[in-house]
């Protein structure tokens, strides 16, 4: 909304020394990261290198062991904030796209309006079907998701997302799930989230597209942040063996 | 049939006999002519004129109608559906409260259901009749009411076992995800899990249901009136007053009536469920 400004507003989400354990397994190592409204971070990274759990950790899915995070100027991992209505502020599209597979498409993106933000019926499927427009499947709204293909699923997933209004979205290797010939439209509609000026922080195995679209991109191993820089820098010219040896095996395949 | 397949390709057919009996079907024949057997041994020895006359006789049989329907069968399916209705709202709380994160309650829930499960249902009742008025002053008054908070305490342990199964067979994902948009755990649970959950265990709480419908039985022993016989104190009456187990064998025909639509129903809507998978 505010375009791609890194002025003097506060960074849209700030993450600071984020230490997440599981039992005695410390996935994440101290973290520090802010995002500017309206940029757009894919972090990279081979599996386990704690990149969702970071961001499951933006939006408090996962409780941070110890560290901050801020989503504007609102601490979230402040022991006193409504986490319930911090998560409406950020969307989260999840690698099984999880939809809600009793409900058909129009209630999967109302539902939560309706309980949550406490919109009329008749408003929420107005938001519903402007946000089904978006992603191409207002035609849609009445099947259930079972019926939809895998990107049309997850299609879906962001437009329900979209439709609480959120100030930042997170994807979760929202690609990872989809068979080959569906990725480019999922791909297609975070682009142009993207170029409507979303912030994004974007977990992705597509390095195609963290190289066109992304502001910055972050290298995670090992549960730390190991190198970051614009895409050209970063893809081109690492600076990092970690990276890149990373980098090597999967631009080879 | 494999085995006899492999017979035959192991030794080739003696003589000039081109089939050779194998040993699975040698089995089979030997199964199917002592059961024959018996049932010959059976029909032989059973007197069944006297058999008729004691289990079976005609004008008892008509005597029984319509009370047996009107009144017994009625009051079977009265208490069926208060216990039922009872045991499902205090099986999901139960449930709930064995998935809550608040300690104590899972504690709670966890012993309850542990109690009521390891004792014989019969136990319970006796108790909540007779134990509790004694024990606490505590008389729920009437025989329905009586029969019905038993039958719904006991089936509430049961319900709650296969609700929470089929609360934790939803995927963990649709919790996160309603979380996700801001619902809180409740509004998750309510909306989008509960939903799921129920269609989940629709097959197994036909089970349920069946098996509370022949448990009513148990009321029998806690004191019926005369208004308020179920089936089996129907059935037990009319033996006593005839010194004849037809009434029994027709109650027994009645529950049968019931039961083997619902557990057929039961066992449909299993394979239903199975196939949209």
């Amino acid at each position: 909304m505010t375009g791609r400004g890194h002025g003097k507003v506060a960074p849209a989400i700030r993450v600071r020394d984020l230490h997440k354990s599981f039992g005695t397994l410390e996935v994440l190592r101290g973290i520090d990261l802010d995002i500017a409204r309206g940029e757009v971070v894919c972090v990279i990274g081979p599996s386990g290198s704690g990149k969702s759990t970071l961001l499951r950790c933006v939006n408090l899915l996962e409780v941070p062991t110890s560290g901050r995070i801020y989503l504007g100027e609102v601490e979230v991992t402040a022991p006193d904030t409504d986490l319930d209505r911090v998560r409406t502020r950020v969307g989260m599209v999840f690698q099984q796209f999880n939809l809600f597979p009793h409900l058909d498409v129009e209630r999967n993106l109302t539902v939560a309006q309706e309980v949550v933000l406490k919109r009329s019926h008749d408003e929420a499927v107005e938001v519903a079907v402007a946000m089904l427009r978006r992603v191409g499947l207002e035609d849609k709204r009445h099947e259930y998701p079972a019926r939809l293909s895998g990107g049309q699923q997850q299609r879906v997933a962001i437009a329900r997302a979209l439709s609480m209004g959120p100030q930042a979205m997170l994807f979760d290797e929202s690609t990872s799930a989809l068979d080959p010939e569906l990725v480019g439209e999922v791909l297609g509609v975070m682009r142009e989230l993207a170029q409507e000026g979303m912030t994004m922080l974007v977990v992705t195995h597509e390095m195609h597209f963290a190289r066109d679209v992304a502001d910055r991109v972050i290298f995670m191993d090992g549960g730390v942040i190991v190198e970051e820089g614009p895409p050209a820098d970063v893809f081109a010219a690492p600076r990092e063996e970690r990276t890149r040896r990373f980098l090597d095996r999967v631009l080879a395949r | 049939m494999t085995a006899s397949q492999a017979d035959v390709q192991q030794e080739p057919p003696p003589g000039g006999r081109r089939f050779r009996v194998s040993r699975s079907q040698a089995t089979q024949w030997a199964l199917y002519a002592l059961s024959l057997a018996i049932v010959l041994a059976v029909a032989f020895l059973v007197d069944w004129e006297r058999l008729q006359d004691r289990m079976f006789r005609w004008d008892l049989v008509r005597a029984q109608f319509p009370e047996v329907v009107t009144q017994a069968a009625r009051n079977t399916l009265v208490f069926t559906a208060f216990g039922f209705t009872g045991g499902l709202a205090l099986g999901l709380l139960v449930a709930l409260m064995r998935l809550s994160t608040i300690r104590p309650y899972r504690w709670a829930a966890t012993v309850y259901v542990d109690l009521i499960r390891g004792l014989p249902a019969l136990l319970v009742l006796i108790f909540i009749a007779f134990g509790l008025p004694i024990a606490l002053g505590i008389r729920i008054p009437g025989t329905y009411g009586r029969g019905a908070v038993a039958l719904a305490i006991v089936a509430s342990a049961y319900i709650a076992e296969v609700i929470r199964a089929g609360i934790e067979a939803v995927p963990r994902g649709q919790m996160e995800a309603a979380r996700s948009l801001g619902m809180s755990r409740g509004q998750a649970m309510r909306r989008i899990v509960l939903p799921q959950a129920f269609r989940l265990i629709i097959p197994p709480m036909t089970n349920e249901l069946v098996l509370l419908l022949k448990d009513t039985a148990l009321i029998s022993v806690i004191g019926v009136t005369e208004a308020t016989k179920e089936l089996t104190r129907f059935g037990r009456d009319g033996v006593n007053a005839n010194a004849n187990a037809t009434p029994l064998v027709v109650a027994g025909l009645v529950y049968l009536a019931l039961t083997i639509p619902m557990t057929r129903l039961a066992a449909y809507l299993e394979r239903r469920a199975a196939a949209s998978k």
